[in-house]
């Protein structure tokens, strides 16, 4: 069984690997290109934590085959923040104190910053339910809510990025 | 992961060609939200594994000749995100949208939510309760057109032969004062698999009487049950309490559960006619409006 | 404390942690995050079995794969004697953990590690799991921890004799220990009260569910030195049992901790690393081990499920004068539950007269249970807050009136013995009952539950250097790995006590030969005695940097004041000199006699007792039982908050995995014993959507044994939630649920069987 060559994007920047049929994007990111920034809580698809956005729809990394992503385009936690700039997601995590062991928080952030990519304003329900992919044992998801509401205030008051 | 080929076709006949040539087990892959959890497991060891995605009219829907037709690959979010569609058919979006995470939803599709067999999946009561056929392309350029419910023939199993795909979905323009509505009772508020689920298609006449109906539960026998005796009871009712009674005795006694991690059978017998209640009581609303 | 708490300028802000931006980043290095150079992949083969007697493992197969590099067996391992080990949250026995990583001659658990391999790629290990032969003679099992107790089940170590009773039986059997504790003459109480309730009530294992699964990188140099990276709430805890269960001098063991993604007690063992290094040792190369999520569950401790006995007498009045306690937990495949813990907690919220508290210690076919968030407690204190409850609603009194009349204060004699000082819990009382929540009013299928908790803290073992850089900036170096914000708090104790800006302080958690000796991160202690332990080796560089100042200004060090991080001259006596920034000072500490540095290692004592009183609000669905909390307040006394943000989210996580207990986690074994539910999805944890938002609120009593009056506060917040849950089950449907989980198929079934009542007076 010989190796698939892939051409894709990752976080805006041509990339390419080989890979096996069955290696999930996921091992592809962590293990063979390095970003590690996207973790493995559960090779399910039921903890978010591998979260990354595929086209711009997001998608756990563990369910997808790193063959597929041939031609897309990838962005992962390590693509978020504008160099240093941290986007605005990431600073409110830390200023709300959003993360406790920091584990989930990669997968939050991806999720988080696709869900006001697509609705700038959501309720504070829409944003629970949109994020209910993304497993917390630590927070009590309290301060994760609010970091992600105050982040959609401070993107709705800038001009777009 | 067992190693295992992988094939991603660009036309119909070279994915036919590719399932029905493989030695071993051939899988399609259009989201593979269920079927990578199988691989991982190990609960599935295919030989070969072909990714339809890249196959032009999977991944779309249209409106046609008095029909929605929606590309057997199409994602969760696409079906939702039709604000046309989704007028017409609000029960099959809800079924689709239950489908796990956002995260799921970019990836989930119709036709791996109904070859994956479970009797729990979300978007099947609706769609066989809205009468949706689906297109299945077998070897030598075959099409076969055949009723949602005739592919799931028990957990885990479909009617598709050796070589065969589903390719698209139809579903006819809904009539006036036609619509559905689906809920599922889950432990949590998302991320459960169906304990119980109930989609249900009603057509009323201008007084609000019903004129038509199906009532599909899912996740109480091995497949997706119609309960013929609940749209009996709907047909040439409105929904007052004695209709609303008899459509929960007839979801009850149609309801064949086995107890297991989700629930145990007097429990999903009962929510059975609960959900059927509260289910006909939305349709109503909406076919009522529409 | 007041008086200090004006003055303080960094402790109770909330500034950023310092290890923030790497973790929003993706940059932060966890368990699996890093690699070494020519690594292998580890695997660990599992039995499928709840009870089976090994007869042969052939790994000849395995080992002959291309690809290969090790297989072990507990034949891999020295034979280990029977000795209790306090290295961890809890007593630990190294022989049966040696077994619990690696089975001998029996797979005491569907999960239970038989053998390993390490590979050149995890694909290969994962082949050659399967070429691994083992062949079992299937045992009966027993799952439930009173099927476990009875005459005639399935037992699971020969050895196994009851402790704790008279005379010593002669027969094994699997009650590892009996303990009691007693107060006053119960038979006494009985005589007094004039109400008698007696109740039973169970719950279900939970795991911890951290979600980052166990990892650990590791390599054996040549001449025996081990390197070992891991995810671990203690990298002195990792050292000490692997130099014990692979024989090796602690000297020859280096360990660094990892980012740790979440533990709440369940990471405060090894499972992977005595593996990985006897395979590391076995094939002369590097080997990395990552559980998956199914691992974690079959083969990761959760906490006990237990029985739970309450008997109460009171006076009409609401004095309770008299409360037996009888419980029953499982410790799974080992002895080793919390049900010490849990008899202690039990009643320790009340000043009781005549108190009488037995528990037992049960094995069964299960995981061996780790620590989880207030090992113990919650289990007793379920049934103790609910009992509490019926007992109110018989005697109609309010529940927390109830609690007021009875509340131990400072001077109450526990029935374990200690008399307590520094109680806070009247106080969380009275500001739960002051909270608006308390009195908003509630719509119909709504109820209203109130439940408290105790838990001890801890103090112990802790070590801490404070090192002045050449320009003024300082770090800090502390040995307990970070798992929920705790370098943020050494680096605003250090900055309050030395004077200068937080951001100037930077804190790292080093590895164990680059600090002394840490107790793990657990018990709630770090804050208290790591904190304890910064402050102080900050308290010692302010000295030493009046002593510079001093030497600069040619004055006695006495005539020197450090003031916001500066010194100055005391007095006019002293003379008159510019003040001296610690920055001037660093600069000069060359010429002054060199680097300004201090350590501390300390056995931390007198960590406040952790009250706390929850207020919740649900919404039934009567037809699908469905439980939906709508509102959730969380009052505790924290001594002092030093960076309250997290603390109020130590607060929020243990309400919410509280929740989780309450209404839907536990485990679905089949008829075999083998674990139905190893994953996420039916595993059910709360999800964002299931939560409100919580509100923490903080009494401050501060605890005089700190210098900050900082009291743990990471463990007692798990303590009310089932409990004020259930009662507010109660308070909305009148049917009163005594069993975790208090799942919709329960609670309808609970609702049919027991018809709806008006809800409670």
């Amino acid at each position: 069984m010989s190796k698939h060559h892939v051409t894709t994007t990752i976080n805006g920047e041509p990339a390419e690997y080989l890979c096996e049929a069955q290696q999930t994007m996921l091992d592809v990111l962590r293990d063979e290109l390095g970003l590690t920034g996207s973790k493995e809580g559960c090779s399910s698809g039921d903890c978010g934590a591998c979260t990354i956005i595929v086209d711009g729809n997001i998608t756990c990394s563990c369910l997808m085959l790193a063959v597929e992503a041939e031609g897309r385009a990838v962005t992962t936690i390590e693509g978020v923040a504008d160099g240093d700039t941290l986007h605005p997601v990431q600073q409110k995590f830390l200023e709300h104190a959003a993360l406790q062991c920091g584990f989930c928080t990669p997968g939050f952030i991806v999720a988080a910053k696709a869900l006001l990519d697509s609705n700038p304003n959501p309720t504070e329900e829409e944003a629970r339910y949109w994020l209910a992919g993304n497993l917390c044992r630590c927070t009590g998801y309290d301060k994760i809510l609010r970091a992600v509401m105050d982040a959609a205030e401070v993107m709705r008051a800038q001009p777009a990025r | 992961m067992p190693r295992v080929n992988f094939s991603a076709p660009t036309t119909i006949d070279e994915a036919v060609a590719a399932l029905a040539g493989a030695s071993g087990l051939a899988k399609v892959l259009s989201g593979g939200t269920d079927l990578l959890v199988q691989l991982r497991s190990g609960r599935m060891r295919p030989e070969l594994i072909v990714d339809t995605k890249r196959i032009p009219g999977l991944i779309g829907m249209r409106e046609e000749g008095g029909k929605w037709i929606i590309g057997a690959a199409t994602p969760g979010v696409m079906v939702s995100d039709n604000h046309a569609f989704d007028h017409d058919y609000p029960g099959i979006v809800e079924g689709m949208d239950l489908i796990g995470s956002q995260q799921i939803q970019g990836r989930a599709s119709l036709a791996g939510n109904l070859c994956n067999a479970s009797p729990a999946a979300d978007s099947v009561p609706a769609l066989i309760a809205a009468r949706a056929t689906c297109v299945v392309a077998g070897p030598s350029g075959a099409r076969r057109e055949v009723q949602v419910e005739a592919i799931c023939t028990g957990p885990g199993r479909t009617s598709l032969a050796k070589g065969e795909l589903i390719i698209e979905f139809h579903i006819p323009k809904p009539k006036a004062h036609q619509c559905d509505a689906y809920l599922r009772f889950i432990p949590r508020t998302e991320m459960d698999i169906a304990v119980v689920g109930c989609g249900i298609n009603v057509t009323l006449d201008n007084s609000g009487t019903c004129v038509d109906a199906r009532v599909v539960l899912g996740a109480v026998a091995p497949t997706t049950v119609i309960v013929e005796d609940a749209a009996k009871a709907l047909i040439g009712n409105k929904l007052d309490d004695a209709t609303l009674a008899k459509l929960d005795a007839a979801a009850q006694a149609a309801a064949k559960p086995i107890s297991d991690k989700r629930g145990t059978i007097e429990y999903r017998t009962k929510v059975s006619g609960v959900l059927a209640r509260r289910v006909a009581a939305i349709a109503f609303d909406r076919a009522s409006k529409r | 404390m007041s008086s200090a708490s004006e003055g303080l300028k960094v402790v109770g802000t909330r500034p950023i942690r310092p290890d923030g931006v790497e973790k929003v980043i993706g940059r932060a290095q966890f368990g699996a995050d890093t690699v070494m150079p020519g690594m292998l992949w580890g695997k660990v083969k599992r039995s499928p079995h709840a009870h089976a007697r090994i007869k042969s493992i052939d790994t000849s197969k395995a080992a002959a794969l291309p690809g290969v590099k090790a297989v072990i067996t507990a034949a891999d391992f020295p034979n280990i004697a029977s000795e209790e080990a306090f290295v961890g949250e809890g007593p630990m026995n190294f022989r049966d953990l040696s077994r619990n990583c690696m089975a001998s001659d029996k797979a005491l658990y569907d999960g239970h590690a038989v053998a390993a391999v390490a590979a050149t790629s995890s694909a290969i290990a994962d082949e050659a799991l399967d070429l691994i032969e083992v062949e079992y003679e299937v045992l009966p099992h027993v799952i439930d921890v009173e099927e476990a107790m009875a005459d005639n089940a399935p037992v699971l170590h020969d050895d196994l004799f009851t402790q704790g009773v008279e005379p010593k039986p002669t027969k094994p059997s699997n009650v590892a220990k009996k303990i009691g504790f007693a107060k006053g003459n119960i038979d006494e109480g009985w005589k007094e009260a004039e109400v008698t309730i007696e109740r039973r009530y169970t719950t279900q294992p939970v795991h911890q569910g951290y979600i980052e699964p166990h990892a650990c990188v590791v390599s054996v140099a040549p001449d025996g030195q081990c390197t070992i990276w891991s995810s671990s709430q203690g990298q002195f805890m990792v050292r000490a049992y692997c130099a014990k269960l692979l024989g090796t001098d602690i000297a020859n063991i280096r360990a660094m901790a990892a980012e740790i993604g979440g533990g709440f007690g369940g990471k405060t063992l090894v499972y992977l690393e005595p593996l990985a290094l006897a395979m590391a040792k076995k094939s002369g190369r590097p080997v990395k081990m990552v559980m998956s999520r199914e691992e974690v569950f079959r083969g990761t401790g959760p906490t006990s499920g237990g029985v739970i006995e309450v008997k109460l007498g009171a006076k009409k009045d609401g004095r309770i004068v008299a409360a037996e306690l009888v419980l029953k937990y499982q410790a799974g495949a080992f002895p080793g539950s919390p049900v010490g813990p849990g008899c202690m907690c039990g009643f320790a919220m009340y000043d009781l007269p005549h108190v009488k508290i037995t528990g037992y210690d049960v094995v069964s076919n299960r995981p061996k249970v780790a620590a989880y968030r207030a090992p113990g407690a919650p289990i007793s204190s379920f049934g103790v807050e609910s009992c509490v409850d019926e007992l109110a609603r018989e005697l109609k009194i309010d529940p927390l009136k109830l609690r007021e009349i009875n509340a131990a204060k400072d001077g109450t004699k526990t029935a374990h013995g200690p008399t307590f000082a520094n109680v806070g819990y009247v106080q969380t009382l009275e500001a739960a009952k002051n909270h608006p929540h308390f009195n908003t009013p509630l719509g119909p299928n709504q109820g209203r539950g109130i439940a408290s908790g105790f838990w001890f803290n801890i103090g112990g073992e802790s070590s801490a250097s404070c090192f002045v850089n050449e320009d003024g900036t300082v770090s800090i170096v502390e040995g307990n790995p970070d798992i929920g914000g705790s370098r943020a708090g050494m680096a605003m104790m250090a900055a309050e006590t030395l004077g200068i800006a937080y951001e100037r302080v930077r804190p790292i958690v080093a590895d164990t030969a680059s600090v002394g000796y840490t107790f793990l991160t657990g018990g709630s202690r770090v804050t208290f005695a790591t904190g304890m332990a910064v402050t102080q080796a900050a308290q010692k560089v302010v000295v030493e940097l009046k002593k510079r100042a001093a030497m600069i200004w040619d004055i006695s060090p006495e005539a020197v004041d450090w003031r916001d991080g500066m010194a100055y001259p005391a007095g006019q006596n002293a003379g008159n000199f510019d003040p001296l920034s610690l920055a001037d000072i660093a600069v000069k500490a060359g010429r002054t006699g060199g680097p300004i540095t201090a350590e501390v290692s300390l056995n931390a004592q007198g960590a406040g007792p952790g009250f706390a009183t929850h207020i919740c609000d649900v919404e039934v669905d009567p037809e699908t039982g469905h439980v939906k909390v709508l509102r959730y307040t969380a009052v505790q006394d924290v001594g002092r908050a030093i960076h309250p943000s997290y603390v109020e989210g130590q607060i929020q996580g243990g309400v919410a995995q509280g929740v989780g207990w309450a209404l839907n986690e536990e485990y679905v074994y089949d008829k075999n014993g083998r674990l139905d539910n190893p994953g996420f999805l039916d595993y059910r944890m709360p999800v964002c959507s299931d939560m409100p938002m919580i509100e923490a609120v903080m009494v401050e009593v501060p605890n005089p044994r700190h210098p900050f009056g900082a009291k743990g506060v990471g463990e007692v917040p798990i303590v009310p939630p089932m409990a004020a849950v259930a009662n507010a089950i109660a308070d909305a449907v009148g049917t009163r649920m005594r069993h975790l989980p208090m799942s919709p198929p329960k609670l309808r079934a609970a609702l049919d069987s027991e018809p709806m009542k008006v809800a409670a007076e």
